[in-house]
């Protein structure tokens, strides 16, 4: 990879004016008293001091998006036959997340395992994914929620992203990740960051101290399994979820979709937008019949997913990136750590005293 | 003694008649409360009340018929359980409410607009009138006051107007009155501005429904009309349209039953400042049909009763 370079703090706006002249720009922005991803402006503000209320999930998945539209067309020479016209509807636009976390960029290689498989390749999830670009921020200060050290990732952890930027007092180093990170590179804002990269090093190093000892979910695949069946567990730990879907359609890793046909007429639209397992609708069968009928059993999939049934089929990789946005901005404050480690110490009841 | 330990008492005397007894205790951080769920005698040390302590517990009485649920309650959130007795929605015979003064709680929101960032607190302590924080290593003291949620500097009901049991001694209200000032400064603005503030507001809805699953009196839950695939009366669609279509319905859904906890907005996770919709539908409904939602047990809520003639509408003069 190319040496380090460095960027100072004056020079960014100018930076994200000329990567915004080529390509779409998605920076954080303040929006009333939220954080979110808005296709950047020159001259508009940017928000890089506090991560972002919402992950930058969007930008490669959106929360609906059209497969293909269609057209009915009665056959003028037979009017009972309608025929049915498909306009499949790809249109990726090269675009740069700027300034999102590394938590926040990581949630695609957990997708990627799903819609860029051995078995089946997702054109839509691909065209994105192929388009879009990251370039991130390192956290140099883990929040209370934060849990990234514990799911196999780190708060310098460049996985994911094809620029990593690290903070310093007067600007920021900015190292290549991937080749498309490095073409990135070529403005003449950067100076030479080689010198610095040592100490940005350092900061990320740090950083990961400061977080403590992580804890292993790794016991948790089996665990989550064995206790599938003990329903008393998982009402007690979802007692006080209300099973609004905050928790999913805010986790950079939750990747479920419905599919839905919009129909206006004789045309339409078949869409996907994105389902969420909280939601009762999830499972919800043709006949009426749901598998999953209350919020213990939805919470359970919810915890399985990402720390069971997911890390069994992928080589023990633990499909959650330990963001905490699921637990900061859970309206009663249900906290996943908490239940995966209640379950990894759950003994199961002791077998009663033979009966007297 | 202090109303908590005569709160604790009271819960551990009256635990052993009931399934459990439903109050707060201390979240994942020294800022974040959590509803705690008290089923065992060792449970109910666990319990904390004061300003951090947001949540309105009757939010899962619908959702637990058929049990005896005790419920720790402040003044709004025993109006909730008011309204729900007033609908036939729960059986007030298996609710046992433990009512105590409340002195307010506090808008994370408005906390994050005078401290910053709100992910590394460490500690709170929180006297009547002052919360000093100690965030990232920091000290800093706000004045109560400044982040009260607003419902609490208007509040007229602080202590549960319903209980079986109260501890300490009730206080005075905030207020008197709900002059609805807020609805009309907002309305005084011309339309084309309040449109563009919603539109603006609303497209960053992710469409969580964190809004109605948090609001004790949105009740159809799993088979609310933004969700229900059959028939299917709204689109999948990530558009402001669908978003402002599901925020009007559930203001008309709410209208007169509305009780202004705040759960709605407290509960989005993009702070959208939503209970104005509902602000202004209980100010409609107050000025018609001068009714509170959740203050009488016998009343009627004005939507849901039929009369031939309304007192305070003309049919018949135009
Ligand atoms: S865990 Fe929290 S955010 Fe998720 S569905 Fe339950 S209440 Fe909502
Ligand atoms: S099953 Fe649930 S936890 Fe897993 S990806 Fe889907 S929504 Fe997320
Ligand atoms: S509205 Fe009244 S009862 Fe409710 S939290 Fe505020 S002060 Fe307490
Ligand atoms: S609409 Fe909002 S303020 Fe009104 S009862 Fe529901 S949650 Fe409370
Ligand atoms: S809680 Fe907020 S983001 Fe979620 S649906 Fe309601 S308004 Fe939208």
């Amino acid at each position: 990879m190319a040496e380090a370079k460095f960027i100072a703090n004056d020079k960014l706006t100018a930076w994200l004016d000329e990567l915004s002249a080529t390509m779409r720009v998605l920076a954080p922005a303040r929006q009333g008293d939220a954080v979110v991803f808005v296709p950047y402006v020159a001259g508009q503000n940017v928000e890089l001091g506090q991560e972002a209320t919402a992950p930058p999930k969007s930008t490669v998945f959106p929360a609906s998006e059209d497969l293909l539209r269609y057209d009915y067309r009665k056959n003028p020479e037979n009017l009972g036959q309608v025929d049915v016209e498909l306009f499949p509807t790809i249109t990726p636009e090269p675009t740069l997340v700027f300034g999102s976390r590394p938590c926040g960029a990581r949630g695609f290689l957990i997708f990627d395992r799903v819609y860029d498989g051995a078995k089946y390749k997702d054109p839509y999830y691909l065209a994105r994914r192929e388009a879009t670009l990251f370039a991130t921020i390192a956290c140099l200060k883990a929040e209370n929620a934060c849990f990234c050290h514990s799911v196999g990732s780190a708060p310098g952890d460049a996985a994911g992203s094809d620029l990593l930027l690290t903070p310093m007092d007067d600007g920021y180093v900015v190292e290549a990740v991937s080749k498309k990170g490095e073409a990135l590179l070529g403005s003449s804002l950067f100076t030479a960051g080689k010198k610095k990269a040592g100490q940005a090093k350092k900061l990320r190093e740090q950083a990961l101290k400061d977080m403590g000892e992580p804890q292993d979910f790794g016991p948790a695949k089996d665990k989550l399994l064995a206790l599938f069946d003990d329903m008393g567990f998982w009402e007690d730990v979802s007692a006080k979820c209300i099973s609004c879907g905050a928790c999913t359609y805010l986790c950079p890793t939750c990747y479920c979709f419905n599919i839905t046909d919009e129909n206006a007429g004789l045309t339409g639209r078949r869409v996907r937008s994105w389902d969420n397992c909280m939601s009762f609708q999830f499972t919800l069968e043709a006949s009426g019949h749901n598998p999953r009928p209350t919020k213990a059993h939805r919470l359970k999939n919810r915890v399985g997913h990402k720390f069971s049934y997911y890390p069994a089929l992928h080589e023990g990789i633990i499909a959650c990136c330990g963001c905490g946005r699921c637990i900061k901005s859970c309206p009663v404050s249900v906290d996943i750590r908490e239940i995966v480690t209640k379950a990894m110490a759950h003994q199961p009841p002791a077998v009663e005293e033979a009966a007297k | 003694m202090t109303i908590l330990t005569q709160l604790k008492e009271q819960i551990a005397a009256q635990l052993p008649k009931l399934d459990m007894v439903i109050g707060w205790e201390r979240g994942y951080d020294a800022l974040h409360a959590t509803p705690l769920f008290i089923r065992a005698a060792e449970d109910v040390e666990r319990l904390q009340i004061g300003p951090l302590a947001v949540h309105n517990t009757a939010t899962y009485l619908t959702g637990l018929k058929n049990k005896k649920v005790g419920l720790v309650v402040k003044g709004c959130d025993s109006r909730a359980v008011i309204q729900l007795q007033q609908e036939g929605l729960i059986n007030r015979e298996n609710v046992v409410v433990f009512g105590f003064p409340c002195d307010g709680v506090v808008d994370l929101t408005k906390l994050r607009r005078e401290v910053g960032d709100l992910g590394r607190v460490t500690e709170v302590d929180a006297s009547p009138t002052e919360l000093r924080l100690n965030l990232d290593g920091q000290e800093r003291n706000v004045a109560l006051a400044d982040v009260l949620a607003d419902k609490c500097t208007r509040c007229r009901f602080p202590n549960a107007l319903v209980h079986d049991h109260f501890a300490g001694t009730p206080r005075e209200a905030h207020a008197v009155d709900d002059d609805y000032a807020d609805v009309l400064a907002f309305e005084s603005q011309p339309l084309e501005a309040r449109f563009e503030h919603w539109q603006q507001e609303m497209s960053r809805c992710i469409r969580c429904y964190a809004c109605r699953n948090a609001c004790p009196m949105c009740v159809c839950r799993d088979h609310c009309v933004a969700q229900s695939r059959d028939p299917h009366w709204m689109t999948q669609d990530d558009a402001v349209r669908e978003k402002w279509l599901f925020q009007v319905i559930h203001a008309m859904h709410l209208a007169g039953r509305c009780v202004e906890c705040g759960e709605c907005q407290r509960a989005c996770p993009v702070d959208i400042p939503i209970l104005a919709l509902k602000r202004k539908l209980n100010k409609e409904i107050k000025e018609v049909f001068n009714h509170d939602a959740g203050v009488d047990p016998n009343a009627i809520p004005p939507l849901l009763s039929f009369q031939v003639e309304e007192e305070n509408i003309n049919e018949r003069g135009w």
